[in-house]
């Protein structure tokens, strides 16, 4: 005995009880789906808390130091891109016009049908300071926690689609879980052949949709959105194209999917605080909207836009043509600073609250008797 | 390039420590950018820098105990940046720690094509201990883990790449102990 622990077996009995009390550590930590807790292990606080603001200091330096000098080189070609804008704005409050005749006309049908709708009332920006460092774990991390009002399981998204959901909100940070990784899924629907299905990450980080059967005729280019049926994700947020179809095993089509937003390159991203829901109004104007559009507005990087380049309606709220998800059109985005309020005289959402953008109405597409094509909630 | 790997005896090997400042920054300072580094290029997640800090380390301390304490430390760290369960890296680390301390008894590895040898070696064994223990104690069985040959050998020579130029870097904060 005093030669395995003093001896020349000294060093080999050491890493045997390391390991051991780590392999039983790690037991520990692994519960049946049934007991998923949301308790957090104190050293991951431990480290989170300790690392988020080394990593803040190196991202808001960095980002200042970039913007600074971003600023001089987009004012060397604001004056040729303000003419460029100012005609592309006459086409497009055109094309706004028709739109809206088409969304009211969608509302009063929505009505009709007792429709409900979702309204994003209240998100949060925010800028990504690391990541996992791993391609194990597809995490990244941003700079705003619990102290921010951010919560577990809430939705992230970019102008572009959606990013992932909040894994785990720490004090100044939170840990997001990227569309990509393995271990959960959001509920996704394609917009021509309104197929439900979960579109997930696979161990390679790339991303696929799920669960649908192989009798079905898929096309390389169509849209997926979000369906709603995850309770993570309002429905219609862009979430990919399909790139590739094959046959699967057991039945089911193996779809490859390219992400809406390119999740390798995220910076700053929005997280979708608040979302309620409300049955749809025949009065109210204003459209659908991707919750995503008014991200260029409120993120550091994205230069102001000249005041006489935008319309400005009697509530000063600025427009902002832009195709919505699912094919559905006319948004308005309101400006980020102020509270949200619908053009029409339609009662605003919910109270903005500093730091937050508020949205307008989401409506919903008018599929719901399909399979639901909720997420798995690992973790 | 021409690997000078030599079996020598165990008076004619260095033992080298390090300042308490290089011990304990050097690992952070790792972590630090193994986490920060990804959010602008991605591709550096193929790169395990507490990896190559904790082969380094053992490999100069030639001490298996402190360079399993190491590799243990760091890796639970790094765990901590993750979703998965505390102990993945962890386990791995500590193994590699290991290995790498009593090779470092054995053999003298100090110039560039023994230590790229020796660390692509240590790297395809972290990741087959790492996937080990996912596929059998952390995957959820429906989502099998799997070997990605390809993935594995890349970010393996990739850091042994690296960590040529990385270790002549940290080989001037040795001291002689």
């Amino acid at each position: 005995m005093d030669n395995i622990i003093t001896g020349r077996h000294k060093n080999i009995t050491v890493l045997a009880i390391v390991l051991t009390v780590q392999f039983f550590g790690l037991a520990a930590q692994i519960r049946r789906p049934s007991d998923q807790g949301t308790a957090t292990p104190l050293i991951r606080t431990w480290v989170i808390t300790a690392i988020s603001p080394v990593e803040k200091f190196f991202v808001h330096t960095a980002s200042g130091i970039k913007n600074t000098f971003g600023s001089y080189f987009y004012l060397r070609g604001v004056r040729k891109e303000n003419a460029s804008l100012r005609q592309q704005v006459e086409q497009m409050r055109l094309q706004q016009v028709r739109l809206q005749e088409d969304a009211a006309q969608a509302r009063r049908l929505q009505t009709m049908l007792g429709f409900k709708e979702q309204f994003i009332s209240e998100t949060l920006p925010a800028q990504v300071i690391g990541t996992s460092g791993s391609d194990a774990s597809r995490v990244i991390y941003i700079d705003k926690g619990t102290s921010d009002g951010v919560k577990d399981n809430m939705a992230v998204i970019t102008p572009d689609g959606v990013v992932g959901k909040i894994a785990k909100a720490f004090h100044g940070s939170s840990q997001v879980l990227l569309i990509s990784d393995q271990s959960w899924g959001a509920g996704g629907i394609l917009v021509q052949s309104r197929l439900q299905g979960i579109v997930k990450g696979t161990q390679s980080g790339a991303v696929q949709m799920t669960y649908i059967m192989s009798d079905n005729q898929i096309k390389p280019g169509e849209q997926i959105v979000t369906s709603g049926g995850d309770r993570i994700f309002p429905k219609g947020l862009p979430l990919g194209v399909v790139k590739e179809v094959a046959p699967g095993k057991d039945m089911f089509l193996n779809i490859r999917v390219t992400p809406s937003a390119d999740l390798n390159r995220v910076e700053e991203v929005l997280v979708i605080t608040k979302v309620v829901e409300k049955a749809s109004d025949a009065n109210e104007f204003s459209g659908p909207i991707r919750a995503s559009d008014i991200l260029a507005e409120r993120l550091p990087s994205v230069p102001q836009k000249p005041a006489d380049a935008t319309s400005t309606d009697h509530q000063g709220a600025t427009s902002k043509p832009a195709v919505g998800a699912g094919g559905v059109v006319p948004p308005k985005v309101t400006n980020p600073n102020t509270t949200s309020k619908p053009s029409t005289g339609a009662p605003a959402p919910t109270t903005t609250k500093p730091g937050t953008t508020a949205v307008p109405p989401k409506a919903t597409a008018p599929k719901d008797n399909k399979p639901t094509g909720a997420a798995p909630q690992g973790n | 390039m021409r690997s000078n790997v030599s079996l020598i005896s165990r008076d004619q090997i260095e033992v080298y420590g390090f300042s308490l400042p290089v011990s304990i920054g050097v690992p952070l300072l790792a972590l630090l950018l193994q986490s920060f580094l990804p959010v602008h290029m991605r591709f550096m997640a193929i790169f395990d820098l507490p990896l190559l800090v904790t082969i380094f380390f053992g490999v100069a301390r030639r001490n298996q105990i402190s360079g399993m304490a190491l590799g243990g430390i760091i890796g639970i760290v790094q765990d901590s940046l993750t979703h998965h369960p505390i102990g993945v890296f962890g386990i791995a680390k500590t193994v590699t720690g290991y290995a790498a301390s009593s090779l470092g008894v054995k053999i003298d590895v100090e110039n560039p094509g023994s230590r790229l040898l020796m660390t692509t070696a240590f790297t395809l064994l972290h990741g087959g201990i790492v996937f080990l223990v996912m596929r059998f104690l952390v995957a959820d069985p429906m989502q099998p883990v799997a070997w990605r040959w390809i993935h594995e050998l890349g970010s393996a020579v990739a850091n042994g790449l690296l960590a040529i130029i990385l270790f002549s870097v940290l080989d001037r904060f040795k001291q002689r102990g």
